[in-house]
């Protein structure tokens, strides 16, 4: 195994560069804080990266600058070739929280993008799609139900779907089932999984859960805080598709102890 | 699987079966609690009357009172005199009522969307919100005249201020999640205030609304009490010049009633528009 590659020794079966950034850096101009330091990464097409670290290490702002929410002080961030300004079509992103609005439909929600972007009409069209989204999270025929019927995990579903709608060409994931009970987040993690290679998506996930990253990561960025800097790449090759019992595996702890080795070094700082 | 042994036990106990207790006012229907509260207060108010302790000038009987609301409704029922001031009186409620709306809903959405309207308007806000609005009255009289115009002022006046709040507060309502989320998918501003901040609001929106709804009533009469005219409040004032306590005291009912229709329905209104939002505390059964 090894732990320590470099992003040009990735996985051959993933495809074409789609978001690339290089030399990333955020200081906040008010009190001069560095939160991130000189970040390159690049996602490729269809794979899974996560960005693990403790609080401070700069993964939320890295997440926002990938989303277009705030602006970088320097570097570039080049999304399918295109420079990101600002929120794009092409960028979906998932919260902690789903964030379904409760005056609206399960299938209201989930075309809301759409109706932001290209009007009612739009979204009228996109309610076939919408559909066929939820039969593809298992929530078929939960269209007319209104979210204070669902359950947590039934609305992390649909704000998937509302996140798919758009058919963003990457997938951002701010610690998404990081309110669900620890049963419910294994499932849907693999569920996760699942959507990822039916939908053959290109996910960056921002989690605080070790096993999270690993049973579901293609490769594990580690950060580091004061300043927010990329401290390591793990390249996790576990075999895919990843069931729950790799979990128990030799192979995975020895990922976990890995990675757990790294953050404890840099809590010691 | 483990081996483990397990002595049989033999069930010769009783079932654990057991009475959870259930308060006394979890077992009577609601209907009968309000009955009771109603029965004790008209004892008492007939007890006060019947040893004599408040003079029967000030306080009349229930039965006198209970006489003088039916000749009231009668009055009213009938098309008598009392009717033209009663709908003079609720004229001036739904105008009142409607313009606190819609100024209380622009002042609201310019305080609580722009932040010029939170860093310059807001503090005079606040500062004629702190005034005894009544003490207005004389001036909307001098204005408006002794037409149901000054009236209409005073009651929006009132009224307006709460409504205000409420939009001020909803347009806050909406979490950090939503908003980013809104911004993710490129929102203008119109956008997000339309489709979502404004519906998260609703709640305070009708919060203030509510509380504005009783103030139109109190403006109302204030009005009528400071500024003649022909309305219910008229009526009031000359029954109480003459001591007519009973008379007083069934107007203030029937005047009670119209401030109850306008309460019902903009709870109806909330019910229907804010539908996901079960209210805490409210008259509401569930």
């Amino acid at each position: 195994m090894d732990l320590s590659a470099a992003p040009t020794d990735m996985p051959s079966r993933h495809g074409a560069p789609v978001y690339e950034l290089s030399h990333v850096g955020k200081t906040y101009a008010r009190n001069k804080v560095v939160a991130l330091e000189d970040v390159s990464l690049t996602l490729r097409h269809g794979s899974f990266s996560s960005v693990i670290g403790s609080s401070g290490c700069g993964k939320s702002t890295l997440l926002k600058i990938m989303a277009g929410l705030i602006p970088p002080s320097m570097g570039r961030v080049v999304l399918q070739d295109r420079p990101v300004r600002g929120p794009r079509r092409d960028i979906g992103m998932m919260f902690q929280q789903a964030t379904l609005f409760p005056w609206r439909t399960t299938v209201e929600n989930i075309v809301l993008p759409i109706e932001i972007r290209d009007g009612r009409a739009a979204a009228e069209k996109a309610k076939a799609r919408a559909h066929d989204l939820l039969e593809v999270v298992g929530l078929a025929g939960f269209e007319n139900v209104y979210p204070n019927e669902l359950s947590g995990g039934m609305a992390q579903r649909a704000s998937i779907c509302r996140m798919l709608i758009t058919e963003p060409a990457v997938l951002l994931l701010d610690e998404p089932f990081s309110a669900l009970d620890e049963l419910s987040r294994d499932m849907m993690n693999m569920e996760l999984q699942r959507i990822c290679t039916e939908k053959d998506a290109t996910a960056f996930l921002v989690t605080h859960s070790i096993p999270e990253a690993v049973i579901l990561s293609d490769d594990i960025y580690v950060m580091k805080p004061r300043p927010g800097r990329l401290a390591e790449i793990v390249t996790v090759d576990l075999p895919r598709p990843r069931t729950l019992d790799m979990m128990t595996t030799p192979k995975f702890g020895e990922i976990v102890t890995y990675i757990r080795s790294l953050l404890d070094r840099e809590a010691d700082l | 699987m483990t081996d483990v042994n397990v002595a049989p036990v033999r069930d010769t106990s009783e079932d654990t079966v057991w009475v959870e207790e259930v308060s006394f006012i979890d077992r009577v229907p609601r209907s009968v609690s309000m009955i009771f509260v109603f029965v004790v207060f008209i004892a008492l108010w007939q007890l006060t009357h019947a040893l004599a302790l408040v003079s029967p000038i000030i306080l009349p009987s229930p039965g006198e009172t209970f006489g003088d609301m039916l000749f009231v409704g009668h009055n009213l029922l009938t098309g008598g005199y009392m009717l033209p001031a009663l709908w003079i009186t609720i004229l001036e409620v739904i105008y009142g009522f409607a313009l606190a709306i819609a100024i209380g809903f622009s002042l609201g959405v310019l305080v609580g969307e722009t932040a010029f309207g939170e860093r310059a308007i807001m503090p005079y806000l606040v500062a004629i919100d702190t005034m005894p609005k009544v003490a207005f009255a004389p001036l909307f009289v001098a204005w408006l005249g002794f037409g149901i115009e000054s009236k209409v002022a005073l009651a929006a006046f009132i009224a307006t201020f709460p409504i205000v709040v409420g939009t001020a507060a909803g347009l806050h309502a909406a979490d950090e999640n939503a908003r980013m989320l809104f911004k993710t998918m490129g929102a203008s501003r119109m956008q997000t205030l339309i489709k979502m901040k404004l519906p998260a609001g609703l709640p305070q929106i009708f919060t203030g609304l509510k509380i504005g709804a009783v103030g139109v009533m109190a403006g109302a009469i204030t009005g009528e009490f400071l500024g003649g005219g022909k309305g219910f409040g008229e009526l009031i004032r000359v029954a109480a010049s003459q001591l007519n306590t009973p008379r007083v005291f069934s107007l203030i009912l029937y005047l009670s009633l119209v401030g109850l229709a306008l309460y019902a329905l903009v709870t109806y209104a909330q019910r229907r528009i804010v539908f996901w939002h079960k209210e805490r505390v409210g008259v509401s059964e569930h």
